[in-house]
C-alpha cells in the first residue's frame, strides 16, 4: 500500500482542472462550435495523413516494380500533353477557390458564388480532361495492361480521379448551398474543409506529374 | 464530410430502424460491432474445429461435408483445397472482423466518448457508415463460401503468385479470391472512416479538465490503435487495388513471367514481384497484430488496477511504451520476411528492431505485474481475464523472441511453432481482452450483472482449454510438423507427432463446447440478469458515473469536469478506496 500511496500522491493527485496547453478539448469548455471545427480540421488532416499513405505505398510499389525491372526494359509512355493543360486548370480552380474565399471574408457574397461556381466548373474540366488523356492512350494502344510504366500511369490517375471525384461533389454542394444563400456559419466549415482538401489534390497531381515526367 | 457533433447535432431517434439499425449513436453502434464480432468468432471457430477434425481424421467418411461440398468434398471426404480454404477463411475472419473489430470498433467506439466525456464520437454519420461498411465486407467475405469453386485458397496473407494467377491455381481461385480481395478493400474503407472518427474524437471532444495525461490507458490504446489503423490499412488498400487488377485487367504488379501452373505456361504476365505484395501487406500486417493486442492491453492496465484496488504502476511509463510499441510496430514488418530470401544485413535490421519492440512491452508486463504487486485482489471474472491475458501475452511473447531470430526462423517459419506462437499472443490473448471488456462492461452496456460462477467455469475451462491447444503445437513445430498442410498421417517422421494433434483437436472440441457457457451467460444476463448499480466495481473511470445503460447523450445534458487522474485507488486519507475522476475534492495528505 505504501507504494500505491506515494503514486498516487506524486503523480495523480494534480490541482484543480488545468488549463490544458496542447492540442485538444481537455482543457478548455468543449462545447459549441468550436470544438466542432476543430474536430473537423482533425478528422480532415487524419484522412489526408490516409490518402498521403495511399499514394506514398503506390509511390513505393512503383519504385519498387521500376527498380525490378531492366533499364532497357522500362519504356517510359508517351505522355498525353493535354496533361499539362489538365494541370494548368487544377491549379486555376485552386486559385479561384482562394479568390471566393477572400470574397467572403469581404462579404461580397454575390462574387463568392461566382468564383467558387467556376472553380467546380473547372475541377470538373480536370476530370474531363484526364478522360480525354485516357482516350488518347487508348489511341495509341497505349492500355493499363500494356507495360509497367503504362500500368502505374492508369493506377495513379484514376487513384486521384476518384479523390477528385469527392472533391468535385463537395464543391458542387458548397456550391448548391451558396445558390440557395444557405451559408450560415457552419456551413463555413465546410467551405474551409473544401478548399483545403482541393488544395491537398492539387499538391498532390503536380507530385504525381514530377514522377510521371522525371522517372515514368 | 459529416459535421461534428454535440448533444444538439442529432436528437435521441425514434422508431426501430433509426434506433437499432441505422443508428447514430455510438454506443448502439459498438454494440452492432460487437455482435458482428460474436457471430464472426463464432464462424472462424467453427472452421477451426472442421480443419482439426479433418487433420487428425483425413480418410474418414462423413456424409454433410458431401452435402456442404458436393464437389470439394465430394464423396465425404475432405479435399487438400477444401482445407486450404477453411484455413483461408478461418485466418481472414478472425484477424479481420474480429480481433480488428470488436476491441476497437466495439468497446472503442461504446466507451471513447464516455470515458473522455463527449457526448458521441466526433462524426456519428461516418460512424454509421462505417459499421455498415463492415458489415458489406463481412457479407462479401462469407459470399466467397457461395460462389464457383469456392472460398480462396492462399492464406489470410494472399500471397501471389498463389492469388494472383486466377482459377489454374485451384478451386478457390476464381471469383472466391476476388471477393476476398474485394472484402478486404471494403474492409479498409470502413477502419479508415473509424479511424479518423477515434483520432479526431480522442483528440478534441475531451471534456474540461480531460488531459491527455489523465485519460484512461484504454483511450490511449484506442487513440494509438487508431494511428496504426490508419497508416496501416491505407498500404493494404492500395496494395489490394494492384492484386485485384493483377488478377482482372491483366497487369503484373506481382505476378513473374515464365510461371508454370498446372502443366499451363502462364504467358500474360512479366515482370512482377511477389515480394513487392509482401513487403506492402506486412507493412500493414505487422502493426496488425498490434490493432489486435493494444485494446487488450488497455482493458488489462484499467481491469488490473480497478480489482486490485490500486493505481496503474507508473501510469506514464505505460503510455510512452504504448507509444513506443505503435512506432516500433511499422519498423519490423520484415521479420515475417526472413525466408524471402532477404540480404542478411537487412535480416539483421529487422531483428534487432524487433528486439526491441520487447523493450516497451516488458515494460508493461513489468508494470502490470507492480500494479498487482500488494494489492488488495479481487477475484472477480473479469479480473480473471485481464490475468489470462498477461499470462497469454507471456507465453506467446516468449517464443516470439525465437522467431526474431533469422537463423532460427529458417527453421521455425513454416512449422506450427509459428501457429502455436500468434494464436497464443494475437488470438488468444486478444480474445481473453473481449472477455475481460465483455464482464468488465456488460453491467453498463446492458444494465444487467453477469453471472460470477458460470462465468468462473467458463474462464477456467477456457484457459486450461488454450493452453491445450496451442502449448503442444510448439512441440510439434519443433519436430518439423509443417503448418498448411491438411494430412500428413502418412509422414514417418511426423508419426511421433500425431498423438499430440489427437490431443489438440480434443482440446479444441472443448474448449469450442465451453464456449456454450458463455453464450448462455451473456443472452440469460442480458435478459434475466440482476439489475446492475451504476458503479459495480467501485472503479473511478467516467463511464460509471452515469446509469446503467448511459442515458441517450450519456450525461443527460450535464458536461462533466475532471478533476483527476483514472486511477486513484487506495489513497491515503480518502473516505473509500476509490475517487472518481470527476470528484473535486482535496484529499487531506497523510504525508509521505
Amino acid at each position: 500500500m505504501g507504494m500505491a500511496a506515494s503514486l498516487t500522491h506524486d503523480v495523480y493527485q494534480g490541482p484543480p482542472p488545468p488549463v490544458d496547453p496542447g492540442w485538444g478539448g481537455g482543457g478548455d469548455d468543449s462545447e459549441g462550435r468550436g470544438a466542432d471545427r476543430r474536430a473537423t480540421f482533425t478528422g480532415l488532416f487524419v484522412g489526408l495523413a490516409a490518402c498521403t499513405m495511399v499514394f506514398a505505398a503506390l509511390t513505393s510499389a512503383f519504385v519498387v516494380r521500376r527498380g525490378l525491372t531492366d533499364m532497357n526494359e522500362w519504356v517510359s509512355i508517351h505522355k498525353p500533353p493535354i496533361l499539362f493543360w489538365n494541370t494548368g486548370i487544377l491549379l486555376l480552380s485552386s486559385l479561384l477557390l482562394d479568390l471566393s474565399r477572400r470574397a467572403l471574408k469581404a462579404g461580397a457574397r454575390t462574387r463568392f458564388n461566382l468564383w467558387w461556381s467556376a472553380a467546380t466548373v473547372l475541377g470538373i474540366l480536370f476530370l474531363a480532361g484526364q478522360a480525354y488523356a485516357w482516350y488518347q492512350l487508348r489511341q495509341v494502344g497505349m492500355f493499363i495492361s500494356t507495360t509497367p510504366a503504362s500500368s502505374f500511369f492508369y493506377v495513379f490517375t484514376a487513384a486521384h480521379a476518384a479523390h477528385i471525384l469527392g472533391g468535385v461533389a463537395a464543391l458542387v454542394y458548397v456550391d448548391v448551398q451558396a445558390l440557395r444563400l444557405q451559408l450560415g456559419p457552419a456551413k463555413r466549415t465546410w467551405i474551409d474543409v473544401t478548399a483545403i482538401f482541393w488544395h491537398f489534390l492539387d499538391g498532390l497531381w503536380l507530385y504525381l506529374m514530377v514522377l510521371f515526367y522525371v522517372w515514368g | 464530410m459529416a459535421s461534428p457533433s454535440t448533444h444538439t447535432a442529432h436528437h435521441a431517434p425514434e422508431g426501430f430502424i433509426r434506433k437499432w439499425v441505422f443508428s447514430l449513436d455510438h454506443k448502439v453502434i459498438g454494440i452492432q460491432y460487437y455482435f458482428l464480432g460474436l457471430f464472426s468468432v463464432f464462424l472462424g471457430m467453427s472452421l477451426s474445429l472442421l480443419m482439426r477434425f479433418h487433420m487428425v481424421n483425413p480418410n474418414v467418411v462423413v456424409k454433410w461435408f458431401a452435402v456442404l461440398w458436393p464437389a470439394a468434398a465430394a464423396g465425404g471426404v475432405m479435399t487438400p483445397e477444401l482445407y486450404l480454404s477453411l484455413m483461408t477463411m478461418h485466418g481472414t475472419i478472425m484477424v479481420f472482423f474480429v480481433l480488428t473489430t470488436v476491441p476497437q470498433s466495439g468497446f472503442g467506439n461504446y466507451f471513447l466518448p464516455i470515458q473522455i466525456g463527449a457526448e458521441d464520437m466526433a462524426f456519428p454519420v461516418l460512424n454509421m457508415m462505417s459499421f455498415w461498411t463492415t458489415f458489406l465486407a463481412l457479407a462479401v467475405m462469407v459470399a466467397a463460401f457461395f460462389v464457383e469453386g469456392g472460398a480462396p485458397l492462399s492464406g489470410w496473407t494472399a500471397y501471389p503468385p498463389l492469388s494472383g494467377a486466377g482459377p489454374l491455381t485451384g478451386p478457390g481461385e476464381g471469383m472466391g479470391q476476388n471477393l476476398w480481395i474485394l472484402s478486404i478493400a471494403i474492409f479498409c474503407g470502413a477502419s479508415l472512416m473509424g479511424a479518423i472518427n477515434f483520432i479526431a474524437t480522442t483528440v478534441d471532444l475531451r471534456c474540461k479538465g480531460m488531459s491527455l495525461m489523465r485519460m484512461p490507458l484504454t483511450c490511449w490504446t484506442w487513440l494509438v490503435t487508431a494511428i496504426l489503423a490508419l497508416l496501416g490499412f491505407a498500404v493494404l488498400l492500395a496494395a489490394g487495388v494492384l492484386l485485384l487488377l493483377d488478377r482482372t485487367v491483366g497487369t503484373s504488379f506481382f505476378l513473374p513471367g515464365g510461371l508454370f501452373i498446372n502443366d499451363h505456361i502462364i504467358a500474360n504476365h512479366k515482370g512482377g514481384s511477389p515480394l513487392l505484395w509482401q513487403h506492402l501487406f506486412w507493412f500493414f500486417g505487422h502493426p496488425e497484430v498490434y490493432i489486435a493486442i493494444l485494446p487488450g492491453m488497455g482493458v488489462t492496465s484499467q481491469l488490473l488496477s480497478t480489482f486490485s484496488r490500486k493505481p496503474v504502476f507508473g501510469y506514464k511509463a505505460m503510455v510512452y511504451a504504448i507509444l513506443s510499441i505503435g512506432f516500433l510496430g511499422f519498423l519490423v514488418w520484415g521479420h515475417h520476411m526472413f525466408m524471402s530470401g532477404m540480404n542478411p544485413y537487412s535480416a539483421m535490421a529487422f531483428s534487432i528492431l524487433t528486439m526491441c519492440i520487447g523493450v516497451p512491452s516488458a515494460i508493461k508486463t513489468f508494470n502490470w505485474i507492480g500494479t498487482l504487486w500488494g494489492g488488495k485482489i479481487h477475484f472477480d471474472t473479469a479480473m480473471l481475464f485481464a490475468l489470462g491475458f498477461v499470462s497469454l501475452f507471456v507465453t506467446g511473447g516468449v517464443s516470439g523472441i525465437f522467431l526474431g531470430q533469422p537463423a532460427l526462423d529458417l527453421y521455425f517459419h513454416d512449422t506450427y511453432f509459428v501457429v502455436g506462437h500468434f494464436h497464443m499472443i494475437m488470438g488468444v490473448a486478444a480474445i481473453f481482452g473481449m472477455f475481460a471488456g465483455t464482464f468488465y462492461w456488460f453491467p453498463k452496456m446492458f444494465g444487467k450483472m453477469m453471472n460470477e460462477t458460470l462465468g468462473k467455469i467458463h474462464f477456467y475451462c477456457t484457459f486450461i482449454g488454450v493452453y491445450c491447444i496451442f502449448t503442444p503445437m510448439h512441440y510439434v513445430g519443433l519436430m518439423g510438423n509443417p503448418r498448411r498442410y491438411s494430412d500428413f498421417s502418412n509422414v514417418l517422421y511426423l508419426a511421433k507427432a500425431m498423438p499430440l494433434h489427437v490431443f489438440m483437436t480434443y482440446a479444441a472440441f472443448f474448449t469450442a463446447a465451453v464456449q456454450i457457457i458463455f453464450m448462455v451467460n451473456l443472452f440469460w444476463s442480458m435478459w434475466k440478469g440482476p439489475k446492475a448499480p451504476m458503479n459495480p466495481w467501485n472503479a473511478t473511470t467516467l463511464e460509471w458515473t452515469v446509469p446503467s445503460p448511459p442515458p441517450f447523450d450519456n450525461f443527460a445534458g450535464v458536461h462533466p469536469v475532471v478533476y483527476r487522474g483514472a486511477y486513484e485507488y487506495s489513497v491515503p486519507g480518502a473516505p473509500a478506496d476509490f475517487i472518481m475522476q470527476t470528484d473535486p475534492s482535496i484529499v487531506p495528505s497523510s504525508g509521505h
